[in-house]
């Protein structure tokens, strides 16, 4: 068996599962962007189908992408899901980043400890978490609770169901994701730059501006995009916590396929929701592609 | 060592964050009120009440086994994958085929559920199989996206580890195969099982995805939990946090062991 034939075989089954399974469902996804809705199962009618001859025709169906476009309810759904995923992904940055760096100059003994902490509540119930924060938030809630306890407030103040809560859903979600890109580049850095930055003189906020920081921005674009593109597709969150004004895509695609069965147009937002996100999801890929090459 | 010093505040505040919401539901699992406010006193009331919860504890069941075929299936092919991307050097479509590993693992979920369901539907049509679904699709769906974290573990590991040893076997005649699984395998060993660990615990936490490509009488653990949460939160949802958590730290700790003792011993 030759090299080369081996080497085939082990990327045929990957390579092939991928292309069924990933790649091919996104050209069934735009082909029923353009389908007619229809009674019946599935809810839509074929593309090509048998016109009054004999020959099936094709039946191309613009007014998917005609409503999007037309219907600003859409537009600015996508719109506010990439400022909710920028926000959230900006707290994570916020947070994450001093606990990066703060595990990064640990005692190497324990680096390894305080990481799996970091990842530890990402292995137990995604959705779970969530409701820890229903149990926080609402207005019989341990927040509202513990206000109330101290004699600061009166009356429960409204929690649940708003912006507020959907962030700090959001960003509690995605915080490991920001932590360990972050981490594994500050980790590297060579602490005799900062060194040699001190012995000339630098405070240290000043060795962080102009050696740390700079150093570690693939890191911080690398969990900035970790957060944002699965952010911006989000549904459980802002259905479990935001208000009812939170329509982010992907709650309104959720709607439009398990209320209102209608799939043609789930289609077309998923079609106008990968659009938005191709030039980030471009430079994730670039980003792998170039860590692989190392 | 540069000092934490000053980092240790955000860094204790940031894992106040991360934990005070699991450690609120740890203790209220153990609360005797229903209220989820006031802590009246001790009871496992709340545990007794989801051993009792048939429709949880049926999709329970279900969400572990599909967990753990879709695990094995990503095992398999991500350890492919991973090993042709660390081993393969610069082949022909190696960025695509790269790519391809890689997109699920950022792809919103609403997007790949979406777009599985249509294909399952497409195939049933065109040659009736799947035949409607459930536990096969979700199952499948939950094995392509496992496959890319399995892969980008593996690869990970693969590229920490030089080729010498293959090739000393290579040098020493040893058929490909007979390099992979005697030499690579055990190498990667702890890689493929955080892979599988991986890959399940994704499974068993999904719940747009296999909301999508599941059928009737087949609902997932996270489907039953998202639509008791919608009607109101009981503290057995806590209890079964609780245990999760548990079972979650148990297995971590076990594979920190395992993970940290010296080779060979």
């Amino acid at each position: 068996m030759s090299r080369r034939f081996g080497r085939a075989l082990v990327l045929a089954l990957p390579a092939a599962w991928m292309l069924l399974f990933f790649a091919a469902p996104f050209a069934i996804v735009l082909s029923i962007g353009f389908a007619e809705p229809a009674d019946g199962i599935p809810p839509y009618a074929p593309l090509l189908r048998p016109a009054d001859g004999a020959l099936p025709a094709l039946h191309l169906n613009l007014g998917n992408f005609q409503l999007l476009w037309e219907d600003s309810f859409y537009a600015e759904a996508v719109l506010r899901s990439l400022r909710v995923a920028a926000i959230s992904a900006t707290l994570c940055l916020l947070i994450g980043y001093p606990m990066a760096l703060a595990i990064a100059r640990a005692p190497e003994a324990w680096r390894d400890t305080l990481l799996l902490l970091v990842i530890l509540p990402f292995w137990t119930s995604f959705l779970l978490r969530v409701t820890a924060w229903i149990g926080l938030l609402q207005d019989q809630g341990w927040i509202n609770g513990a206000l109330m306890g101290l004699g600061l407030i009166a009356e429960p103040i409204p929690l649940l169901y708003t912006d507020l809560a959907m962030y700090l859903g959001i960003t509690y979600c995605y915080l490991p994701f920001m932590v360990l890109p972050l981490y594994a580049t500050l980790v590297k850095l060579d602490a005799a730059l900062l060194d040699a930055a001190s012995d000339l003189g630098a405070a240290p906020w000043r060795a962080f501006i102009s050696v740390t920081l700079p150093l570690s921005l693939p890191g911080v674009l690398a969990g900035f995009l970790l957060v944002f593109i699965p952010a911006v597709g989000e549904f459980v969150i802002p259905e479990l916590l935001g208000g009812p004004g939170a329509q982010l895509i992907g709650r309104v695609l959720w709607t439009e396929f398990f209320q209102n069965r209608d799939w043609p147009l789930a289609s077309a937002l998923a079609v106008a929701l990968l659009v938005a996100l191709v030039l980030p999801i471009a430079i994730f890929q670039a980003r792998v592609g170039r860590e692989e090459a190392r | 060592m540069r000092q934490m010093g000053r980092l240790l505040i955000p860094l204790g505040l940031g894992f106040a964050f991360l934990y005070l919401p699991i450690l609120l539901m740890v203790v209220f699992s153990f609360n005797d009120s229903r209220m989820v406010t006031s802590f009246t006193g001790l009871s496992l009331r709340w545990y007794e009440a989801l051993w009792r919860n048939e429709a949880l504890m049926e999709a329970l069941f279900l969400s572990l086994r599909i967990a753990a075929i879709s695990a094995t299936m990503a095992t398999i092919l991500g350890v492919l994958a991973g090993f042709a991307l660390a081993r393969f050097g610069r082949f022909r479509g190696r960025g695509a085929f790269g790519g391809l590993m890689a997109a699920p693992l950022v792809m919103p979920e609403v997007i790949t559920g979406l777009s599985l369901l249509l294909l399952f539907v497409a195939l049933e049509q065109a040659f009736g199989f799947p035949a409607g679904r459930g536990a096969d699709t979700v199952a499948i769906a939950h094995a392509t996206f496992g496959a890319a974290y399995v892969a980008v573990v593996v690869q990970s590991r693969l590229s920490g580890f030089d080729v010498s040893l293959e090739d000393a076997a290579m040098d020493l005649g040893a058929r490909p195969v007979r390099v992979f699984v005697s030499i690579t395998l055990p190498l990667i060993a702890p890689a493929v099982a955080a892979g599988w660990l991986l890959a399940f615990t994704l499974s068993l936490d999904d719940l747009v995805i296999a909301s999508f490509v599941s059928g009737p009488g087949a609902s997932t653990l996270p489907m039953v939990i998202f639509s008791s949460v919608r009607l109101g939160l009981t503290p057995d949802l806590y209890a079964l946090a609780t245990l999760m958590v548990v079972a979650v730290a148990l297995v971590l700790v076990l594979a920190w062991r395992l993970a940290r003792r010296p080779p060979g011993a």
